[in-house]
């Protein structure tokens, strides 16, 4: 066989497939839908990119002649209805769709609404910090609105319960996506209030698109949140997804399970914290009496309360010293006085006139007075004569 | 739903903690706080007790709410 005959290049083989597209009138208008991943801008002008969906993917050219009439920029990740036609790429062997016109998928326009309605609520002081709530440290009863299947009430239950075996979780179920959720979830949410069934309240919902999470993006939603008195925990999505619920809520969670952990406390944590807190009651009021004791034991030890007669020993001591002071003052007076008298004794001893009437002189007396001048005396006069030893009586003559 | 005043049982707890062991109590005052610290403590640990496990679910029957015990799925 001469295999040199009957080959084909690659060259005409990509020619060929290339004449065998160019011919199908599908391929060449087609409008596919899908989501934008490797996007490039390329300085020429020409937008580079690819279109998949959870299974498959194609290139895409979009040539600056129609990108320049778009009016958003294409960007990875987001959803695209994009029409053009099928052709191969010769020198590549790849064949790719030669894109005239890009739209945006719903899922554009949601985003859209999402920015506004965010930015009206934002405006409204929606999301303003001051209005928003403290989880209570303690709660009994944690309201669950969520979906009564699937990991995410399994989630919530199962670390609510290892935190604290004690808690009631009450679950409201709602739908968490679709149509009608939205009125639902606010519903719950107004009854919960009403009839006053839960401490806190915890709004969760499992990852999903941006249309699978809508319900949490509604005003009405929001608005329910927003007059909600019963704290709310928002766990929407996933940990990248912000909804308008999450903003609005008092605290906002991760996911479901953190959720759980924000708003159910560690019991034996707490215990821990209040046996903590008896010890140092203790520790503190110990120290006191300990300083107590101190004060009274240094005043026991001073020496009024260590040897208390000997202060009163002292004062006796003192007593005994004027007593004798005082008795040696009397004596010397006594002894001082005593002399005088002595004294004037002998002096009086020496003018007495006894001592002149032992020498043999008398004295005269004239009705009991001395008589010292002879004029005092009368014929007839009686007087009496006293000498040392006795008296008589006489008549003057 | 009684609002639950545990929150300010250990509020109260805290503060009464830290007031003693400041020290400038007298031993009498000392003595009244340390006792009301106490009868927090063991009411927060009361309190602590007394709830009881109950996972439920809040059903509408003919308009009214019911109240189940839920198990969730696996």
């Amino acid at each position: 066989m001469n295999y040199e005959e009957m080959a084909v290049t690659v060259s005409q083989l990509n020619s060929y497939i290339k004449d065998k597209i160019a011919d199908d009138e599908y391929l060449n208008n087609i409008l596919v839908k899908g989501e934008i991943s490797n996007f490039k801008n390329h300085y020429t002008g020409h937008l580079y990119f690819t279109l998949k969906d959870e299974k498959s993917l194609i290139k895409c050219i979009m040539f600056k002649s129609y990108a320049q009439k778009l009016e958003f920029m294409p960007k990875d990740g987001m959803k695209v209805f994009a029409f053009g036609g099928v052709s191969v790429f010769e020198r590549d062997g790849v064949y790719q769709i030669y894109v005239k016109a890009i739209q945006e998928d719903g899922v554009g326009l949601l985003y859209k609404k999402y920015e506004e309605l965010k930015n009206k609520l934002e405006k409204q002081g929606y999301f303003d910090e001051k209005h928003k709530q403290k989880i209570p440290l303690m709660p009994k009863t944690v309201g669950v609105l969520t979906s009564q299947t699937g990991s995410v009430i399994r989630d919530i239950i199962n670390v609510s319960t290892r935190r604290n075996p004690n808690v009631h979780i009450r679950l409201l179920p709602v739908p968490v996506q679709g149509e009608g959720a939205a009125e639902k979830i606010a519903d719950g949410i107004r009854i919960m209030n009403e009839k006053k069934l839960a401490d806190v309240l915890i709004l969760a919902r499992g990852g999903g698109s941006l249309e699978d999470l809508w319900p949490f993006n509604e005003e009405i939603v929001a608005h329910s949140i927003y007059s909600s008195e019963i704290p709310i925990v928002s766990a929407i999505g996933h940990e990248t997804d912000f909804t308008i619920s999450d903003f609005v809520a008092d605290l906002r969670a991760p996911t479901p399970s953190a959720a759980a952990e924000l708003t159910v406390p560690d019991i034996y944590e707490i215990k821990q914290r209040n046996n903590t807190y008896q010890n140092r009651l203790r520790i503190s009021l110990l120290k006191k009496v300990e300083i107590m004791k101190l004060r009274f034991d240094k005043s026991m030890s001073s020496r009024i309360f260590k040897e208390p007669l000997r202060n009163i020993n002292d004062q006796y001591l003192k007593v005994d010293t004027n007593i004798k002071k005082l008795e040696t003052a009397v004596r010397n007076k006594q002894k001082q006085v005593n002399e005088q008298y002595i004294e004037l004794v002998s002096k009086l001893d020496a003018l007495s006139p006894l001592k002149t009437l032992t020498r043999g002189y008398s004295f005269t007396e004239k009705e009991g007075k001395m008589v010292k001048s002879i004029n005092e005396l009368n014929v007839g006069d009686k007087i009496t004569i006293k000498l040392i030893d006795g008296e008589s009586n006489a008549q003057i003559i | 739903m009684s609002k639950t005043n545990f929150e300010d049982n250990m509020q109260n707890l805290e503060q009464i903690v830290t007031e003693l062991e400041k020290g400038d109590l007298n031993l009498e005052e000392s003595i009244i706080k340390f006792e009301k610290g106490i009868k927090l403590s063991k009411e927060c640990n009361k309190m602590l007790e007394e709830a009881e496990k109950k996972i439920t679910i809040l059903l509408e029957k003919d308009g009214n709410l019911e109240e189940n015990n839920f198990v969730a799925e696996d």
